[in-house]
């Protein structure tokens, strides 16, 4: 490209697009973390490299993998037994690592629903379903769920019958929990793969149920 | 309940409808959670230290600050405690960093 051309139309193709600088105000947050993550290069606590590839495994960690472990507890019974007993050796042994912080699962029956939430804080089992998305980190979620399951779940589209038992857990720093939803019906044809297609990431929350194939 | 809770202490009361709104992570979102899981592969974070520095912003810092700017916060606080980073040496890149995109801007 020729750099001779009329540049009146008020951008330059020379500079490099940046549009998460360009398009908004930067905050003194952003500043700062861009500053943090220089000064901890140029002081060799990690390399540039090192900052690239925990993003890129950051990015790696999705609902997709928390839904592939359930799929294989619907369909595995001794692996669903180790998940019950170990969720991260459990995963491990599956090739998932589901990081360092121990992890629960709770196995919802058709007598028990559980829920997760983080009171304190956000916990959540970012190893196996990425970050928590929005809505969990919020006040009113934090703040509710513990008192009002059943109001939060309806707000979530989510109707459970009366007879049901509904349990929250309160993850901490040190505890994370994880969903065990119960396989639905009328998917005893479906393989794995198909089956991790019905696992959302709110399954796994615990404050709706996987879609029933057969729509009933 | 016994004596008055702290800002970060919200189970059990009330608060409005859950936010259906949501956003993906942003670049320096991602940023700052890499560079805490780095910390903390490297032992200079744990996450009770990251918890009880979010905790220990008050009451005003902590409502006045999304979720990524606490722990962007936090994380600092930790690592001038620790003394792997100093007061001046922050200020001084951050003056950097804020110069070179306020000039990217411009041109």
């Amino acid at each position: 490209m020729t750099h001779d051309h009329d540049h009146s139309h008020g951008h330059d193709h020379d500079q490099t697009f940046q549009p998460d600088i360009e398009d908004s105000p930067f905050t003194h947050h952003q500043v700062m973390a861009e500053a943090l993550g220089e000064l901890l290069i140029e002081k060799g606590v990690f390399t540039a490299d090192d900052l690239r590839r925990q993003i890129e495994h950051l990015d790696s960690r999705t609902p997709a993998l928390g839904a592939e472990v359930i799929a294989r507890a619907w369909t595995d019974p001794d692996f669903k037994a180790k998940l019950m007993e170990n969720v991260n050796e459990a995963t491990a042994s599956i090739g998932i690592d589901s990081g360092d912080i121990p992890i629960r699962a709770v196995e919802n029956t058709p007598e028990t629903h559980h829920m997760i939430v983080c009171t304190l804080c956000s916990c959540y089992p970012r190893g196996l379903l990425g970050p928590p998305p929005d809505w969990y980190k919020s006040r009113a979620y934090r703040s509710r769920t513990v008192r009002e399951p059943r109001a939060i779940l309806s707000e979530f589209g989510t109707t459970l019958p009366d007879d049901v038992e509904v349990r929250v857990h309160d993850s901490t720093a040190d505890l994370r929990y994880l969903v065990l939803p119960m396989r639905p019906r009328g998917t005893d044809g479906m393989d794995e793969a198909d089956l991790a297609k019905l696992v959302t990431r709110d399954c796994l929350i615990g404050v709706s149920l996987p879609d029933n194939p057969g729509g009933v | 309940m016994t004596g008055p809770r702290r800002v970060h202490d919200m189970g059990g009361q009330d608060a409005g409808s859950i936010p259906t709104d949501g956003h993906e992570s942003e670049p320096w979102e991602k940023r700052m959670d890499a560079i805490r899981m780095l910390c903390g592969q490297r032992e200079l974070l744990r996450t009770d230290e990251m918890r009880r520095n979010i905790e220990d912003l008050g009451p005003g810092v902590y409502n006045e600050l999304n979720y990524y700017e606490r722990w962007c916060a936090a994380i600092s606080n930790v690592l001038l405690q620790k003394k792997v980073i100093s007061v001046d040496e922050l200020g001084r890149k951050m003056a950097e960093v804020e110069k070179r995109w306020t000039e990217a801007r411009k041109s």
